[in-house]
């Protein structure tokens, strides 16, 4: 299981980054292994979330914890089979620890119009 | 001669102006009149056209043939804009985020990918008042306007006066409508807000070498920034148009001040010849 949680910077200790697409940083983090990878995010001016869906599947993620996906994002982790946990907060191992502990919502649809909205 | 009136904020009083100088002109110039605002025209409500023609814009949205797709990715390393995309086995096509350019169909090596049009919106076209006047509608729920506004622009008689009425802001719409103008006529009113989208409105003139007149709308309220700004940068204040209970009753009733108002005519008229005139004086313009 390989988790992929977008953060202000690249270390476990810095803050969840509530949007998706424009993230700064994607962090992916293996919780039986410990083993974390910090991808710096460069989105271009259009499709920011459909790259960043693309970075996800190609990076191997099972699973992307953020603030809020938008339609073209969600549509994209979606068809790459990636589940979405949406409403996190806090630092990057406070969302670690909600997921296990299962206090975070499997998001269904998208949690934003897009652009962040 | 190519006017587009335009404003970094909405609800400036672009449509006034566009309006009022369209007619103050009419009777001296040959005029054509343009509704870029094609999320949201209103020049109609004061120009009161009559549509004689309406034709569909469109856009080429690219399909895939899952037969012939090998997965490649070559047509999602080509998009500037992500509007396709390969996860896995699978091509997602965005088709709000697509320009229709047609480049993914150009480098697929396998020619998995056709392309179906998709309707953005109609122009219409017809006479106001006696001179031409066409505006396009964007469909609702599009999110891309440039090709009705690029679509309107290829109208324009290189030998008439055209008065173009820009959207608001100084995204991509906005730029399409100030692009090849002469002149940018850029309303604002007198207060921090119109002055912060104002300086943003001059950027976007500037960057598409546009050379800009300023026209302050409800002067009397708010404060002298906006003078201040102008004359630092050198930019002309062609018109200010006063905040009066009056000239909003006529706006409110579809009723162009200048034929409410015969000294408005001469205003508009004389705005015209200002800014013309500078024109000469710096050169753009014969």
């Amino acid at each position: 299981m390989k988790l992929c949680i977008t953060a202000k910077g690249p270390t476990l200790n810095d803050e969840v980054d509530p949007s998706f697409g424009r993230a700064t940083y994607f962090l992916f983090y293996d919780p039986e292994t410990k083993e974390l990878k910090a991808v710096p995010n460069d989105p271009g001016a259009h499709g920011a979330g459909v790259q960043a869906a693309r970075i996800v599947a190609e990076n191997g993620a099972d699973a992307v914890i953020t603030g809020s996906v938008g339609p073209n994002a969600h549509q994209g982790l979606t068809a790459a089979g990636v589940k979405i946990y949406t409403g996190a907060q806090g630092t990057v191992a406070d969302a670690i620890a909600a997921y296990a502990a299962g206090t975070l919502s499997a998001a269904d649809g998208p949690s934003g119009k897009g652009h962040g909205r | 001669m190519r006017i587009t009136v335009a404003s970094g904020k909405g609800g400036t009083g672009k449509t006034t102006v566009a309006t009022n100088l369209a007619l103050a002109l009419s009777a001296d110039h040959p005029v054509q009149f343009f509704d870029c605002d094609v999320e949201e025209p209103n020049a109609h409500i004061f120009l009161k056209p009559r549509i004689e023609r309406t034709r569909s814009v469109e856009k080429l949205l690219p399909r895939v043939d899952d037969e012939k797709c090998t997965y490649c990715g070559e047509c999602a390393k080509a998009c500037e804009f992500n509007a396709i995309a390969v996860i896995g086995k699978r091509v997602i096509v965005y088709d709000d985020l697509c320009h229709g350019c047609g480049l993914c169909k150009m480098v697929c090596p396998t020619g998995a990918i056709t392309e179906v049009p998709h309707e953005l919106g109609v122009i219409e076209e017809g006479t106001a008042r006696g001179f031409p006047f066409s505006r396009g509608l964007l469909n609702v729920g599009e999110a891309m306007a440039t090709p009705l506004i690029h679509e309107l622009k290829a109208g324009i008689d290189p030998e008439a006066l055209a008065i173009l009425d820009a959207p608001p802001g100084t995204g991509c719409p906005t730029i399409a409508a100030i692009q090849g103008a002469d002149l940018a006529l850029l309303v604002t009113e007198p207060t921090p807000f119109g002055l912060h989208d104002l300086k943003a409105a001059v950027g976007v003139a500037r960057s598409v070498g546009v050379p800009i007149g300023v026209i302050i709308n409800r002067d009397g309220i708010g404060d002298d920034q906006v003078e201040r700004f102008c004359a630092t940068e050198g930019i002309p204040i062609l018109l200010k148009i006063p905040f009066e209970r009056e000239i909003a009753r006529l706006y409110s009733q579809g009723i162009p001040l200048v034929d409410a108002t015969p000294e408005w005519k001469e205003r508009f008229q004389a705005l015209y010849e200002t800014a013309t005139a500078e024109l000469v004086q710096k050169g753009g313009v014969e």
